[in-house]
């Protein structure tokens, strides 16, 4: 065990899952109550696009993520909430497109590239000191906008009509949130990858709504699950010389069905 | 703190609806509805599903635009009038599954946005308690949402609405989902409401339910018929309904309304 610590690539590994859980069970927890899964998961797939445009042009794939899950954020959402029909078909346009624009612009880029399948399955031993810093950044943008918006985050992700007539600024929380996803999603795009994404997002906070009913527990618990996944899936990798963003997606996968199976027959567990 | 304090002047209408016409698209849903709402009134709609029923109060709300005429909310515009309205949505329409209790969902009531960014004060916690109280719920207020039955929930919303410290309280088919004795706890409770001065105008596409609670009743079927009266005519349903009146009020046809009023008096 000392030996890992010592080599310089797990540690950041290490530090990489402690930062990514922050943001991860606080942001989780919305999308689950929200119901903001499968919008979610085309932010995650869209932002693809970018990373191949960053490829293709030779710039920084993080930016070119970061630039490309704000505006699928911003459509998704507005789609979502403008168009009366047929918005999961449209969602899920966009989420094959951005796919695509991604592989066609890495088909384009000449010589070398391994490194665009880190970005789809994710690469925790190559997180740098950069990264680290760009996931320092985000889990203290995202907690302090959800300390700022929590009581009316939760009650819009309840009952948004009421909150409504309540006079909160519903449509400027959601904006709020959705560029938050976007945010997130390039974080654990360094971890889990974009392909897998959506379950590292949801899986903790699914499992604290099961068995909790304040959110700020949930957030709470969300953040040491994934905490408990992210480092748990990243030494068995190292282990057994897996893939660490398959693996921490499949230990995620066996505790939610483990969860499931616990809160159907443990009476006294259910709130 | 006892009694819900009007911030209106006497006389004032709480909401003043004049030829008020609304449409999706291109279907006309609502056609000349006048509809004056004062203060003290317990007001029950009555009307087939499709008649209106939401619309009108989706416009109250300021949630939707009328296609013509005018609304005021406490002589203001419903995007801000209805700050003093209390709204106690379609049932229906809930996450039944969300994870949060009781009193958490009852102290949303408090929220605004001159709350934003500032925390829950010991008024609303006290306030929050007075209307859980009102509601007989104050012992259900650490409980999950849910585990409790429709009728407790109902309850819920009604408070949360009431936390709001409204002076009219609008219901949108309260107890749709609800069996027949929540159904007369929340209307008993909603008299009682009624009479520590919050008026309420309430939906409902079954008039047995809401005919031995409410003040006045009216029908709603794309036209308003309501004259601030208890006594709903066979006139008044089959304008609204367009059918035979036994076949529509379950053989309760207005004179057995009528015989329930000399009861009471």
């Amino acid at each position: 065990m000392r030996e890992i610590l010592s080599y310089s690539f797990m540690q950041n590994a290490l530090l990489a899952g402690v930062l990514v859980s922050f943001a991860c069970g606080i942001i989780g927890t919305l999308v689950v109550l929200k119901k903001m899964v499968f919008i979610s998961g085309g932010v995650a797939h869209t932002a693809y696009g970018g990373v191949g445009l960053a490829f293709y042009f030779g710039f920084s794939p993080v930016l070119g993520a970061v630039a490309f899950s704000m505006i699928a954020s911003f459509l998704m959402g507005t789609i979502q909430r403008q168009t009366r029909q047929r918005q999961d078909t449209l969602i899920g346009v966009m989420w094959a497109m951005g796919m695509a624009v991604g592989i066609l612009f890495a088909d384009m880029t000449p010589g070398y590239k391994a490194d665009l399948m880190s970005y789809l399955f994710g690469s925790i031993l190559a997180v740098t000191t950069a990264d680290l810093i760009l996931m320092l950044i985000v889990d203290i943008i995202v907690i302090a906008l959800i300390a700022l918006f929590y009581k009316e985050l939760q009650a819009s992700a309840f009952d948004e009509t009421f909150a409504r007539v309540r006079n909160l600024p519903v449509d400027l929380l959601y904006i709020i949130l959705i560029a938050l996803i976007g945010l997130v999603v390039v974080m654990l795009m360094r971890v889990v990858g974009l392909i897998m994404i959506i379950a590292l997002l949801t899986v903790p906070a699914a499992i604290g709504s099961l068995f909790l009913i304040h959110m700020k527990h949930i957030m709470w618990l969300a953040t040491g699950l994934s905490l408990i996944f992210t480092t748990s899936g990243l030494l068995l990798s190292y282990f057994f010389n897996l893939t660490s963003g398959a693996t921490i997606i499949l230990v995620a996968g066996f505790a939610y069905l483990l969860a499931l199976l616990i809160h159907r027959f443990c009476k006294p567990c259910q709130a | 703190m006892n009694s819900v304090e009007s911030k209106t002047p006497q006389n004032e209408p709480l909401v003043e609806i004049k030829n008020l016409t609304a449409s999706y698209n291109h279907d006309i849903v609502l056609s000349g509805v006048n509809l004056t709402i004062q203060p003290n009134d317990f007001i029950g709609l009555i009307g087939p599903n499709g008649g209106g029923k939401t619309t009108l109060l989706k416009i109250i709300l300021g949630l939707m635009k009328p296609k013509a005429g005018s609304v005021r909310v406490l002589g203001e515009a419903p995007e801000i009038g209805r700050s003093h309205i209390g709204y106690v949505p379609q049932f229906a329409i809930y996450d039944s599954d969300f994870p949060i209790n009781v009193r958490d969902v009852v102290r949303m009531g408090r929220l605004n946005q001159k709350k934003l960014f500032k925390p829950y004060t010991d008024e609303d916690d006290a306030i929050v308690s007075e209307r859980l109280a009102w509601m007989d719920i104050l012992d259900l207020q650490d409980r999950a949402l849910r585990e409790l039955s429709g009728g407790q929930r109902q309850r819920v919303y009604i408070a949360r609405a009431l936390a709001t410290e409204p002076d009219i309280l609008l219901l949108d088919e309260p107890t749709t989902s609800v069996d027949v004795d929540a159904q007369s706890k929340i209307y008993a409770l909603l008299r009682e409401i009624n009479h520590r001065g919050v008026a309420i105008l309430l939906i409902s596409h079954d008039l047995n339910v809401i005919s031995s609670y409410v003040k006045t009743i009216g029908c709603l079927n794309q036209r308003l018929f309501y004259h601030s009266q208890k006594e709903v005519t066979a006139e008044m349903l089959e304008a609204s309904y367009g059918c035979p009146v036994e076949l529509i009020a379950h053989g309760l046809p207005h004179r057995v309304l009528a015989e329930h009023e000399r009861r009471h008096q």
